[in-house]
């Protein structure tokens, strides 16, 4: 059972990851390589804040607007310089990765002795729990610890998922859906496409750097490796979640995209008590988004060739 | 009142690939007047329209719209005074998003767009009403991707959307030339309407001499970056399909001989 809940927990962190990728991806459709070097500087930042004693929520804060202020700095090298997609994500990860390790001092900062922000919740649980240090989840004792992560980590993923709700249906986040469509007809509409990838950018990364903050508290330390591969992570839960809901408004979107990667951890976490080789993972993970980009264009050949099937069956 | 300075632009200058589009072009468009470009392929007219729009920067000349030099300003800064429908019925619209939220990004053209919920009940009915104004049944699918819909039907929402709220001028870019004749005199009959309701200053570029003759009160004829006559008033009522044919026929025969003997026996073709 502490697998199961360390899965959906785990789950509901990256889910953060996998909305600001559903901006970035999926909104203003920009690939975004940038995220494995973000997800990190918001660990970093948190890691730094917090092993300096600072209070748990403004770490995060911090840790996030770092998050933004490296998106912005993707969109610029983009808009402004006229560097590629692809290439303008590369650089700021390639220099993120200097970054981080700047902040940290060193590539990886222990957090086991400090406040965080699942400390609020842990109390609440332990009220609720009495004496004892477990809780019992459908039959199973659990750790106070674990629920409490489990819960703050809920609190958090569902806040943030109605915030990008409601933003993305206003006015300006309209525009900025409108931008990543059709860049023309923004244009045309009075609204600056250039300034929509930059605030999307930011927005986007905002939200995995918060992930980062959140990923460390959680597994209690923050080291400079620990975001490579994340953005194949983040694409293959938004693929899981677009097979889940199809595209049906901006609620069901954000629904399927958290679903998708809570379900990608489960999956994962079955995977390795399988026994799954940890270091083959990356490589699963790259395969399955592999074969989930070119499921459709497959199923259509597939469907066609049954078809023939079928004439031939008739003549 | 629309008025254009002297414009010139070179694409790709100094490479084989160069192209003179526009060299030296003036007009002025008085206010409230509907005009139409005609040319044949490449000669500048749909050149013309994209430098009002702004999607490239001249290299000589002003634009002056009411008064302000719009000359240097971005395409989005000027879609402020500027509406537009473009010739791919795809161009103008976002297609994965609703007819709803398509609408409320031209109900906000050149406004500030803050953090209010972009379509509510007040702009549901708003935009539902003159929505069925189009009498195409397009008010009970606000909701559906406007990509859902056939060419016709985004083009008579792109004409909606460029004249929701008043522009200083409305551009059409050969706006029924990818559309099927049915739909084709449809939006042509809807942008003849809306442009005599709100009294709007409008230039349609068009392929069709047909289109021409109908709709607007003046033809500006272009060839090879140049216009080479102007149809207006009680000429322009005169003009019938045969006249243009004559002319367009007269200034192609013209490149049968080079430039400088152009120039020199023009006179005689007059």
């Amino acid at each position: 059972m502490s697998l199961v809940l360390g899965a959906f927990t785990m789950g509901l962190i990256l889910a953060l990851l996998s909305l600001g990728m559903l901006i970035s991806f999926r909104m203003i459709r920009f690939t975004d390589i940038s995220v494995d070097g973000t997800i990190t500087l918001g660990s970093s930042v948190t890691a730094v804040c917090l092993a300096s004693g600072m209070d748990p929520w403004p770490a995060v804060l911090l840790a996030t607007a770092a998050g933004c202020a490296a998106g912005a700095v993707t969109g610029i090298l983009h808009t402004r310089f006229h560097i590629q997609e692809l290439l303008s994500g590369i650089l700021v990860m390639t220099a993120l990765y200097s970054i981080n390790l700047r902040i940290m001092g060193r590539s990886n900062i222990p957090l086991l002795d400090v406040p965080k922000v699942a400390d609020g919740a842990e109390g609440l649980v332990a009220i609720l729990a009495g004496a004892g240090g477990k809780i019992d989840l459908l039959g199973w004792p659990v750790p106070i610890a674990d629920v409490a992560a489990f819960v703050s980590s809920l609190l958090i993923c569902v806040a943030s998922a109605l915030l990008l709700r409601y933003f993305l249906l206003t006015h300006l986040g309209t525009a900025l859906r409108a931008a990543g469509n059709n860049p023309q007809m923004a244009r045309a509409q009075g609204f600056n496409h250039q300034a929509a990838v930059v605030f999307g950018l930011a927005l986007a990364n905002g939200l995995v750097a918060l992930a980062g903050s959140l990923l460390a508290q959680y597994q209690g330390f923050s080291d400079v490796q620990m975001g490579i591969g994340m953005m194949v992570w983040g694409l293959a839960s938004i693929i899981i979640g677009e097979a889940l809901v199809r595209h049906n408004g901006i609620g069901l979107m954000i629904c399927g995209t958290i679903l998708g990667t809570i379900l990608f951890r489960l999956l994962i976490a079955i995977a390795l008590r399988w026994g799954l080789n940890p270091n083959d993972l990356k490589l699963v993970t790259a395969v399955f988004v592999f074969l989930a980009l070119i499921a459709p264009a497959l199923g259509g050949r597939i469907k066609a060739r049954l078809r023939q099937g079928d004439s031939h069956a008739g003549s | 009142m629309l008025e254009v300075k002297n414009l010139s632009k070179t694409f790709s200058p100094g490479t084989v690939n160069e192209v003179r589009a526009l060299q030296g072009v003036d007009f002025t468009l008085a206010e409230g007047g509907f005009s139409a470009i005609i040319g044949t392929n490449g000669s500048g007219k749909s050149t013309v329209l994209n430098a009002i729009a702004g999607t490239f920067q001249p290299d000589e000349g002003r634009i002056i719209l009411d008064g302000i030099d719009i000359t240097r300003w971005p395409e989005f800064k000027r879609a402020a005074l500027i509406g537009r429908v473009f010739q791919n019925p795809f161009a103008g619209t976002a297609a994965e998003m609703s007819i709803a939220e398509n609408i409320v990004m031209a109900m906000k053209r050149g406004r500030r767009r803050g953090l209010g919920w972009a379509v509510d009940r007040n702009t549901r009915e708003e935009i539902g009403a003159r929505v069925r104004a189009l009498k195409m049944g397009l008010e009970d699918r606000l909701d559906n991707p406007i990509g859902t819909l056939s060419g016709g039907q985004r083009q008579a929402l792109t004409l909606l959307m460029a004249t929701w709220l008043r522009p200083r001028i409305l551009l059409l870019d050969e706006h029924t030339a990818a559309l099927d004749p049915k739909s084709a005199a449809k939006v042509a009959e809807l942008t003849s309407e809306i442009i005599a309701r709100d009294k709007l200053t409008a230039l349609m570029v068009t392929h069709s001499m047909q289109q021409a003759v109908a709709m607007p009160e003046r033809i500006i004829m272009m060839h090879r970056g140049k216009i080479v006559e102007d149809y207006h008033g009680e000429m322009k009522r005169r003009v019938r399909i045969p006249d243009l044919v004559e002319t367009f026929n007269r200034v192609t025969k013209r490149d049968l001989f080079s430039e400088s003997a152009a120039v020199m026996l023009m006179g005689q073709y007059r």
